[in-house]
């Protein structure tokens, strides 16, 4: 007889290293979704036991207690009181805990375990536990907590293979009698008498080494240095795009050469007509110019990866608290509004982390502001179009800098946004508190960044395969139709509906130095920003045939002046951010207002700013 | 180090210097002047280890203002800005 799936649940306090874990049992069958009607990220991973049973494990979000003060920390407590809507009761919850630092999870656990689930403690890390000199008495710590202990090395190879004997154990003897739940919430007298309770129990089971981690202290001392730390964090991010530009070339040159070669072939094996056009044109030439930025993508997302799996993006929020304090933001905000670099999305979603309110619908008015990386291809497309590939000082590459410098003027406005917003609308505005665990520092695991990677890639392609493409044939359509009459001297475009529907936006778009074909393009620019590029790419090529969609840089260097090109990078530093992050920005403040309001302020400072750069570069003889 | 702890006096964590080391006496949320509630902020400070008895010391601290700090508590590091850590009497 088959047994029924078994529901894991993993629990623990933030850091405790419960996601490696996770990744360790699942590897990658995992599928990421949202919990119905809240954006929490929802991470279920299926294995099968050595005794062969089927297991189905949630990774729930980090919390230190069942209080559910944030979102994220109501879905932990609903899920394991089996409240939370549509979710199964687990049949057993692992409460995960950092083998170096035991006390705020052994807290959590007394209270969890008033909630009558069976569970077992999985004292996670322990090798670096026992390098660190502290020792656990595992089967006295057992004793006393009244519940299984297990220890795991989740980053090496057969390090869960105990956790996974327990699990087949436990599990074959889970009484089917319904368990007691005696959880209410904490009152602060009994919060303290159980993280006395706790502190007790370690103090009989773990013997600590007088010395705290000394590497952690040695980084430390450079890294959270007053004026040291900012200046490694300054480094950190110019290295950071630096190598979004540099290192990404090579690959992109490739692909961007694959799918020339792929177009050339549909080129030679169709007839001349609309099918060869159609594939051509609109698919290889619009997709392959979107999927060519995809290095760059996962360059950002290495590096967001690496500095969060190191430890890093704490300190981060550590050194930026007062100084995003003085533009009315949380030092909390600046973990989203990084992520924000990769994509507004999730660093909105991840303002969650924020419990403020107020303080939380700042960064979401903000976080679009942060350079996205679907912007990376319209930046790319124009400054390599228009930046001479040349070094300055010796050693910094000015297209880098020119990047660097749209990175920093998104980072300027949002802080100058936050700072309005505080100033007339929230100004009785108290500022929230500021408290964060800062971890030892930890080796990033490859499998966990590959993993991360990997998921990240995935749905930038599938982007590139729905909306992406869709938006493409679409363009494409308005593009080709109506057909030119015969024996029509211009090219084919200008009799297109995309002709008209540009030529009608024109005029608005004049005073900023924008021609009717990119107004063609920032339309679908609105579905996802990088279309803009592929948009232009399907536009120039039915305009001017082969040669420009394989050269859409150049075709641009000899169609635009540098006043227009300077204009477009300025209007993308503002502009009025993808539907996609709109649809969230409406879901996690749950207004329209708020929606529209930020769609509109978007758009005016873009106009603005673009009037203002195509005006000046003008007067400057750029025009 | 131990020894000269009953003739310090007590004084809340929120004026400590980098470099100073105690132990928490007692927690007096209303002294903060936090955004939270007292019981919020005592609940927190708790969840985070702040309880009586624990060794703090005080790491490192922000730039403006000497604000935010990292105050080592026990063998975890928590970073709180000084306004909450007032709430912390040690000596």
């Amino acid at each position: 007889m088959e047994l029924p799936l078994l529901h894991l649940a993993l629990v623990g306090t933030p850091n405790s290293g419960k996601t490696s874990l996770f990744n360790a049992l699942t590897g990658s069958r995992q599928k990421v979704a949202n919990y119905p009607g809240v954006t929490v990220e929802r991470k279920e991973g299926f294995f099968v036991t050595p005794q062969g049973r089927q297991v189905s494990v949630v990774d729930l979000p980090g919390t230190y207690s069942l209080r559910g003060r944030s979102p994220d920390e109501e879905i932990t407590r609903d899920f394991v009181l089996g409240k939370a809507s549509g979710e199964t009761l687990p049949d057993l919850v692992l409460c995960v805990a950092d083998s170096t630092n035991l006390r705020l999870t052994i807290r959590l656990l007394l209270e969890l375990k008033r909630t009558g689930r069976p569970m077992i403690l999985v004292l996670n890390m322990f090798d670096i536990a026992s390098r660190r000199g502290i020792s656990v008495d595992v089967e006295r710590l057992a004793k006393e907590l009244g519940v299984p202990v297990v220890t795991s090395i989740a980053v090496r190879k057969g390090g869960t293979a105990d956790l996974l004997a327990l699990t087949d154990e436990i599990s074959a003897k889970l009484a089917a009698e319904p368990a007691e739940n005696s959880w209410r919430a904490l009152s602060v007298a009994e919060l303290r008498a159980t993280q006395r309770e706790a502190d007790r129990i370690i103090s009989d089971c773990v013997s600590l080494p007088a010395s705290p981690d000394t590497w952690t202290a040695r980084i430390d001392a450079i890294v959270l240095h007053p004026v040291g730390g900012l200046i490694v964090l300054a480094l950190i991010l110019f290295v950071m795009f630096q190598a979004v530009f540099a290192w990404a070339q090579p690959l992109m040159e490739l692909l961007q050469s694959g799918f020339d070669a792929l177009g050339d072939i549909v080129h030679a094996t169709l007839p001349e007509g609309l099918v060869q056009s159609f594939l051509q044109n609109g698919v290889i030439s619009g997709v392959g110019s979107v999927i060519v930025f995809l290095p760059q993508i996962i360059i950002i997302f290495l590096f967001i990866l690496l500095l969060e799996d190191f430890g890093y993006m704490a300190r981060a929020a550590f050194l930026m608290d007062r100084i995003m304090g003085g533009a009315g933001l949380h030092g909390r905000a600046f973990i989203p509004l990084l992520s924000s670099f990769a994509c507004a999305i999730p660093g909105i979603m991840a303002t969650r982390v924020i419990d403020n309110k107020r303080d939380r619908l700042t960064t979401i008015l903000i976080a679009p502001l942060m350079t996205c990386s679907a912007r990376i291809p319209v930046y790319t497309l124009i400054i390599s179009a228009f930046i001479p590939a040349k070094d300055v000082w010796g050693f910094i590459n000015l297209q880098g800098l020119v990047m660097f410098g749209l990175y920093t003027a998104g980072i300027a406005s949002a802080l100058i946004v936050s700072f309005v917003i505080k100033f007339f609308m929230l100004r009785d505005y108290a500022p929230a508190p500021f408290m964060l665990e800062l971890p030892d520092y930890k080796m990033p695991r490859l499998k966990s960044i590959a993993i991360g990677i990997f998921t990240r890639a995935k749905m930038f392609l599938q982007r590139a395969g729905t909306t992406i493409f869709s938006m493409m044939v679409l363009i494409w359509f308005l593009a080709s139709f109506p057909q030119p009459p015969a024996g029509a001297t211009e090219p084919a475009i200008d009799f297109s509906l995309a002709a008209i529907i540009g030529k009608a936006l024109a005029p608005l778009l004049a005073p900023v130095g924008f021609n009717w074909q990119i107004a063609v393009a920032l339309i679908p620019g609105m579905a996802a920003r990088e279309v803009a590029v592929a948009a232009l790419g399907t536009v120039y090529a039915i305009e001017g045939g082969k040669e420009a969609a394989e050269q859409i840089g150049q075709v641009l260097a000899t169609k635009w002046s540098l006043a227009t090109a300077l204009s477009m990078l300025a209007w993308y530093i503002f502009a009025p951010q993808c539907a996609s992050t709109l649809a969230v920005i409406r879901r996690e403040t749950g207004s329209w207002g708020w929606m529209a309001a930020t769609f509109a302020y978007m758009l005016v400072l873009a106009y603005a700013a673009s009037l203002l750069t195509y005006n000046v570069a003008v007067a400057l003889g750029a025009g | 180090m131990t020894d000269t702890h009953d003739t310090r006096r007590e004084m809340p964590l929120g004026l400590a210097k980098r470099g100073y080391t105690g132990v928490i006496q007692h927690l007096s949320a209303k002294d903060a002047g936090s955004a939270l509630s007292d019981i919020e902020l005592e609940s927190r400070l708790i969840e985070l280890g702040f309880v009586e008895g624990a060794r703090v010391e005080v790491l490192h601290e922000g730039l403006v203002g000497r604000d935010p700090i990292a105050v080592r508590v026990d063998n975890i590091t928590i970073a709180v800005r000084r306004r909450e850590a007032m709430a912390i009497i040690v000596a």
